[in-house]
């Protein structure tokens, strides 16, 4: 038998760091929802580079920074709570985790319901203009993600508090906190489009 | 419940099937029996060959309408089918050949073939591959269930609106059409990460990316372009039923909105589906042919090259589906121009397999001759798909039977032809039987000669300008003898493919023993049993070469694979995960067994999309709740999976 079959190292057993097969799986699981945001995007584009005979475009005039930009940066902040307790759990501390996660959480529910008044300020539907279409649509798609992220969060906060992690093992929470710094990363896109490309033409 | 060690040496020995290692083993990994087994096996061989048969029984159905439309086209005027009969049963083929056998067939050869190719125990995410064909299942009984209450899709598989829209399409029929196709997409994409992540995670150790068969690059490729593409169409869909649903202006004008965009976001993943059906089949046939010619296949690395390289231009000849709706001419010279090249890769291809028949000494076992006659039909498809790929040449034959021809020399030239040789190639591996050569000779000269009536003619159709999606024609018009031939060829063709169900059907129970490796084949999945058993390899193999079985006899490696020696991994469901690059141990990855999660979350889903047709806004919701439960409970950290801190039990 060659010494080719055998290993002598000890390999780490079960899921772990970027070795765990959920790991992978969140990254292409973030590709293909990057993807669709990017044709979400596209259809924005497609659509506001045509004639715009039936209306203003944007529908209601550029709309306003007056929520959406500290919306956006309370976005971020939750990204770097988050960031700043999973760090904690490396370095050891428990509570750092369930701090970060916690704060994460609120101010992923704060974004929500500012995202609420945001809607409800709108002068168009969802079916009063394409440009209310894809408004509605876009933002609307991110707002599942945001909630999906924010169950997400809520979950990884409660196995924080049971426990279940220690400074090598703690996999769920590497891969539940990527999915929730792509939602926020996509929010950028989101809003760099709606709000700020109008103002540079 | 007991504790996992978190870290340890693999050791490892020499076990074969017999062994007491093997008998452990068989308890640890065999699908419960009864009901709980049936919805809750992750076995990728029981899940492979459940993709297969749903897929064959979609073939029968979408070629049971096929029959009903050439019955129709035999003569001019004939009145079997009224026009929106006819209508949806066009639309009702093209879905479900192209969406329901074409794609899934594939996912099901390589479900059951990735791991026993890579030297693994399953795939990555076996509870993701359950759920995909449970998603794929809801998704077709839900595009059926539309069919067999009247509402098929009627507009083509293709869909353009404003056909498709609201006020000129009133019935549920495109509502049916765009919600089972988002459906469908969700199993797709899953099945696309695990193909990936396994791809990256699970091969044997030594299996580096230049020693993988070429089956494995097929699908890798189309599962990562799938995970770009499929995003595309589920949009397109979605918005589509937006518009009919809940008045969006997306694709209408008169609010602002485009009708191209809908082409565009559908070609966009279009023209990468083509692709995705076909380049998995290419790549059986690329690690079949060279079994029956005695030798290895010529130019491997062009091989592997040539079908990223096809995938990648793939992205970038959309538009070629678009010539005639009056894009700016420079748009157009692109896109013709990438889709000439595609030729390219697809010539690289042609003449490696050619090159591997003529330095071989050939076999010529039916599957040798689906492999063979394959390469004919994909050289004939692949010159129409060139032509077309000429803008004036386009503008005067798009929308003809022409294209129709093209279609179908590709699609079951390079889908259908491949899949039947492959069965006859590893039906022995699934069932431990050999199929019925002699049947196999009439299968095979039935379908070929059948196909070739049926479809060569209709060239000829296609330029004397029969129009594509008419429910029939007068008789002065100079098409009725070429319909006739196609009716007659399209028949023939049918019986050859009833002749290969019967033969699967009686060789399952009659067929000859065939052994563990009756073809004396060269690749992993033959050095283990016939059929395999649930756990696939006693140790896990270690790699070194791209032929592990034919090491004796090949010059190219030194002889260092092991088969009977390897890994020992019995401390429960385990397998070693390796480096993506070189396929180095890196982890001994815990496998989850038998869970119901995947099957109930695809009732949830389902849920939500009956919910979305009928407007039930209650259901929706509901089932959306259940959705979320439904993948906390899947997505739980396990110890006994290793997801949490030692001392933890959840």
């Amino acid at each position: 038998m060659s010494d080719r079959v055998t290993i002598q190292a000890k390999l780490p057993v079960g899921a772990i760091d970027t070795r765990a097969s959920g790991w992978w799986a969140m990254i292409f699981v973030i590709f293909t929802e990057g993807a669709l945001f990017a044709y979400l995007l596209f259809s924005y584009f497609y659509i506001a580079v045509q004639p715009h005979v039936y209306g203003d475009w944007p529908d209601g005039g550029i709309p306003s920074l007056s929520l959406a930009l500290p919306n956006t940066i309370i976005l971020l902040l939750s990204s770097v709570a988050v960031y700043w307790g999973e760090r904690g759990r490396r370095l050891g501390s428990n509570n750092r985790l369930i701090a970060g996660l916690a704060i994460g959480l609120i101010l992923g529910i704060a974004f929500l319901v500012i995202q609420y008044f945001e809607w409800a300020e709108r002068p168009f539907s969802l079916s009063s203009s394409a440009y209310g279409s894809l408004y509605f649509t876009i933002t609307g798609f991110h707002m599942m993600h945001v909630i999906a992220g924010v169950i997400g969060l809520a979950a990884m906060l409660v196995w924080s508090i049971n426990g279940y992690f220690d400074r090598v093992r703690y996999a769920p929470i590497q891969i539940g906190s990527l999915y929730w710094h792509f939602v926020d990363a996509v929010w950028l896109c989101v809003f760099f489009t709606f709000y700020i490309t109008p103002r540079l033409g | 419940m007991t504790t996992i060690d978190y870290e340890r040496a693999p050791s490892v020995a020499e076990a074969g099937p017999d062994s007491e290692l093997a008998r452990r083993l068989q308890k640890m990994w065999e699908t419960a029996p009864g009901l709980k087994g049936v919805l809750g096996s992750v076995d990728h061989k029981e899940i492979g060959i459940r993709y297969m048969v749903t897929a064959f029984v979609f073939l029968a159905l979408g070629g049971l309408e096929a029959v009903v439309m050439r019955l129709q086209l035999a003569g001019p005027n004939e009145h079997l089918l009224t026009p929106e009969q006819y209508d949806q049963i066009f639309s009702a083929h093209g879905m479900t050949m192209i969406f329901l056998y074409a794609g899934p067939i594939l996912s099901g050869f390589s479900n059951y073939l990735w791991p026993l190719l890579l030297g693994a125990r399953d795939m990555a995410l076996p509870r993701l591959n359950a759920f995909s064909y449970w998603v794929f299942l809801c998704a077709g009984i839900f595009l059926y269930a539309g069919i067999a209450l009247g509402y098929g899709p009627n507009d083509g598989w293709f869909n353009y609106v404003p056909y498709a829209a609201r006020q000129y399409n009133g019935g549920p029929n495109m509502d049916i059409y765009s919600l089972g196709m988002i459906l469908l997409g969700i199993s797709t994409t899953a099945g696309a990460i695990n193909f990936v992540v396994t791809f990256l995670r699970m091969r044997a150790p030594g299996m580096s990316v230049n020693r993988v068969p070429i089956l494995i690059w097929g699908t890798l490729t189309v599962s990562a372009a799938n995970i770009f593409a499929i995003p595309s169409v589920s949009l397109a869909f979605f918005l589509l039923w937006m518009d009919r649903n809940v008045g969006t202006h997306f694709f209408d004008v008169n609010a602002g909105g485009q009708p191209l965009l809908w082409q565009h976001l559908f070609w966009m993943f279009g023209h990468p589906w083509v692709y995705a059906i076909v380049l998995p089949a290419m790549g059986m046939v690329s690690d079949g042919l060279p079994v029956f010619c005695r030798r290895p296949l010529v130019g491997y690395a062009a091989v592997a090259l040539a079908t990223i390289a096809t995938m990648v231009l793939g992205f970038g000849v959309w538009v070629h589906h678009m010539f005639a709706t009056g894009l700016p001419n420079i748009a157009l010279s692109f896109f013709s121009a990438a889709s000439i090249i595609i030729a390219v890769p697809s010539s690289v291809a042609v003449f490696a397999w050619i090159a591997t028949i003529w330095g071989g000494r050939p076999i010529f076992t039916t599957a040798f001759l689906f492999f063979a006659s394959f390469i004919v039909l994909f050289v004939i498809g692949g010159v129409s798909g060139f032509m077309t790929g000429s803008v004036p040449v386009d503008w005067q034959l798009t929308d003809t039977y022409f294209v129709v021809a093209h279609i179908h020399y590709v699609l079951i030239g390079i889908n259908v032809f491949p899949v039947v040789g492959a069965t006859y190639f590893w039906f022995p591996k699934f069932t431990g039987r050999l199929m019925d050569e002699r049947l196999g000779r009439w299968n095979f000269w039935i379908m070929f000669i059948g196909f070739n009536i049926a479809f060569l003619p209709m060239h000829l159709t296609g330029l004397r300008g029969m129009p594509r999606r008419i429910y029939t024609y007068d008789a002065d018009m100079g098409w009725n003898t070429l319909n006739m031939i196609t009716s007659v060829g399209s028949l023939l063709f049918a019986i050859g493919v009833l002749l290969f169900f019967w033969n699967v059907f009686v060789s399952r129970k009659h067929g000859r023993i065939a052994g563990d490796n009756p073809w004396d084949a060269p690749t992993l999945e033959w050095a283990t049993t016939s059929p395999p058993p649930p756990y696939n390899f006693v140790v896990i193999p270690t790699v070194g070469s791209r032929h592990p079985l034919w090491e004796g006899r090949l010059n190219e490696t030194r002889s260092d694979t092991y088969v009977e020696a390897g890994l020992v991994l019995d401390k429960g469901r385990e397998n070693v995960g390796t480096t993506p690059l070189d396929a180095q141990p890196d982890a001994i990855l815990k496998m989850p067994g038998d869970s119901l999660a995947p099957f109930i979350l695809s009732l949830c889903l389902t849920a939500i999309f009956v919910g979305l047709l009928l407007n039930l806004w209650v259901l929706v919701g509901l089932a959306l709740v259940a959705s979320a439960a439904a993948v906390l409970g899947w997505l739980w950290p396990e110890s006994k999976l290793g997801e949490t801190r030692a001392g933890v039990h959840v």
